[in-house]
């Protein structure tokens, strides 16, 4: 236990003199919490498009003042025919055509159907696909209005359709940020815990500090209980910091329990730190074990269920995500921040992370040698 | 007179490259033992093997009356060790590494208190102890590692090269607190490529290509080679060297 006094004691000095750390450690954060939620934002908006008019009418007049006072829509231009509208997406002017063909009021008077054109450019594919959905559900809203004005309420509605109104659980509103802002304080948590614990080590393997520790009779989890506590201590700063934040600036509170929060967080980063520990018994410079947690950190950043929901990927990519702690701890972040989930519902996963956190941490001790 | 070093036949290869070759040598206690070669002749390898940091391919080494196979670990108490490269922490002030290594060490508090105001006033670093390492020249630093390396009184200390790169009057000083530290009853093992410090030692020994090729007192050396001094004892031998420098 003395021996541990001195080493914790030794390693809070070294955090506290080296600035550049500590500015990593809470600029960061800042920064990134801030600034990502607000850039990277899955609603598309600012959808070009591009009508061509043949009908001139006062139904196709409708439609179109309906698609641009959506919002997420931006006239790029109107243009007399098809080929002209064909190049502004060529050029890139244009993400969606539609085309209102001759007739357009006549027929749907007279006929009671029309057909309509869209054209949709699917080099960006996300935008394409939530473009035409966008424009789909508008081009039916339509639709079920012109149907209202000519139907007489006292008439049998004689073409029943179905009308489907989806109501968002746990997230009403659809907020983005309730959904990314979590996710991405654990990407931080990840890669600032992880990485700090390795690069440190490997910084005494440079430094040529490690071996006269080596020389020493210090008991290996000593050392690496000393090097666990102080990162430890600064991942749940880090975390806190993150909460503030997310409190602060985008009004998120958990809906869930703090304390599970923490708990959660007290677990997974000594699973986490167990895998830097490791990356740090494999490297010998600080270059080596950069180039090692940054291959980890994308699988981690795209295989994580923080981008992409991990329901959709393939079965291969899903056993991928059963073990990286990352793809836990974004589960259970959204679970007790957005649902509200309970100690129960968690425990599983706490369990896995624990797991984790044994095995990694085994093996960085199995591995780290004090004799070679 | 007490053995505290004893290999036989003490071999350790990296592949088919034999770094140190079947070699076999007694410490006494007390006794400043140099270790002479050129580079890539083995002398670390040989070293780090009987601190506990290195496990042998073959043969036999006790240290300290401990078997460097089975008991590392308890080799590490009874030793001090200094590195080649610099072994402190250069971001910890002075009085801060003392206290580290004396802490580790196991050494009581009022011990830590007792050790470190010695150390600090036969230094002459009182007005250094608040300073970081890294601000304290060359010389200072290995005279001070030397100092940590035998704070908990070890019963013997290894020295890879503790003056490479230090001004010949500072190497003079820390040759006196090595002398110092021998009359204490520790034990000394020291590497070095200072062919003029080897003269200082009560005994040396001369690697080359892994193999032990002398081993005497410096007098009797030149006596056997019948030259005046170790550089010539050490030519006749390095030129037979077939490594070179690696």
């Amino acid at each position: 236990m003395r021996t541990l006094k001195f080493l914790l004691q030794k390693e809070f000095r070294q955090i506290f003199r080296n600035k550049s750390l500590l500015r990593m450690l809470f600029m960061v954060p800042i920064v990134q919490l801030i600034i990502l939620p607000q850039a990277a934002n899955f609603t598309v908006k600012n959808i070009n498009i591009a009508f061509v008019d043949l009908d001139h009418s006062t139904y196709s007049q409708q439609l179109i003042n309906k698609v641009l006072s959506s919002g997420y829509f931006k006239l790029a231009a109107s243009t007399p025919d098809y080929k002209a509208a064909y190049e502004l997406i060529e050029k890139d002017k244009a993400d969606i055509v539609v085309e209102i063909p001759h007739d357009f009021e006549r027929n749907l008077e007279t006929e009671g159907t029309q057909k309509l054109s869209v054209s949709v450019n699917a080099i960006n594919g996300v935008k394409a696909s939530v473009g035409s959905g966008y424009l789909t559900s508008i081009i039916q809203d339509y639709n079920n209005n012109i149907r209202v004005n000519w139907i007489q309420p006292s008439k049998i509605n004689q073409l029943p359709t179905i009308e489907v109104v989806a109501s968002n659980w746990y997230n009403p509103t659809l907020s983005y940020y309730l959904f990314m802002v979590p996710g991405i304080l654990v990407l931080l948590v990840t890669l600032i815990g992880g990485n700090m614990t390795s690069q440190n080590i490997v910084r005494e393997k440079e430094m040529g500090t490690i071996e006269q520790i080596n020389v020493t009779p210090i008991k290996k989890y000593h050392f690496i209980l000393g090097k666990l506590i102080p990162f430890w201590v600064l991942g749940i700063l880090l975390f806190t910091l993150g909460l503030l934040i997310a409190r602060v600036v985008y009004g998120i509170v958990p809906l869930g329990s703090v304390a599970l929060l923490y708990l959660f967080v007290s677990v997974y980063l000594v699973t986490i730190m167990g895998f830097g520990l490791l990356i740090s018994t494999y490297s010998e410079t600080p270059m080596q074990a950069t180039s090692l947690t940054f291959f980890f950190v994308q699988i981690f950043n795209l295989m994580g269920g923080l981008f992409t929901p991990i329901d959709s990927m393939p079965a291969w990519a899903k056993v991928i995500t059963d073990v990286i702690p990352i793809s836990y701890f974004i589960k259970v972040m959204r679970m007790i921040v957005i649902k509200g989930s309970h100690f129960q519902d968690i425990l599983p996963h706490i369990l896995i992370v624990l797991l984790m956190g044994v095995v990694l941490n085994t093996w960085a001790i199995i591995n780290y040698r004090k004799t070679t | 007179m007490e053995t505290v070093i004893k290999t036989k036949d003490l071999t350790k290869k990296f592949g088919d490259f034999v770094a140190v070759d079947k070699i076999t040598f007694e410490v006494h206690k007390g006794e400043i033992f140099g270790f002479l070669g050129a580079n890539g002749a083995g002398k670390t390898t040989a070293m780090r093997m009987l601190c506990g940091l290195s496990r042998p391919t073959s043969g036999e080494a006790m240290v300290a009356g401990i078997d460097v196979y089975h008991k590392p670990e308890e080799i590490k108490k009874n030793i001090g060790y200094m590195s080649q490269k610099f072994s402190l922490y250069e971001d910890l002030t002075v009085l801060e590494n003392i206290k580290f290594y004396a802490g580790i060490y196991g050494l009581s508090d009022k011990d830590i208190k007792e050790k470190s105001d010695e150390l600090v006033e036969k230094l002459g670093l009182q007005s250094q102890v608040k300073k970081l390492v890294q601000g304290l020249p060359l010389g200072w630093r290995q005279k001070l590692a030397f100092s940590v390396a035998i704070v908990h009184q070890p019963k013997i200390v290894f020295l890879d090269e503790p003056t490479g790169g230090v001004d010949p009057s500072t190497r003079k000083q820390f040759w006196d607190m090595i002398y110092d530290a021998s009359e204490k009853g520790i034990t000394i093992f020291v590497t070095t490529h200072y062919l003029d410090e080897a003269e200082y030692c009560d005994r040396i020994c001369i690697m080359v290509d892994g193999k032990i090729k002398a081993l005497d007192t410096p007098s009797q050396l030149k006596q056997n080679y019948k030259v005046n001094n170790i550089t010539e004892v050490f030519y006749q031998l390095a030129r037979t060297a077939k490594r070179g420098d690696d």
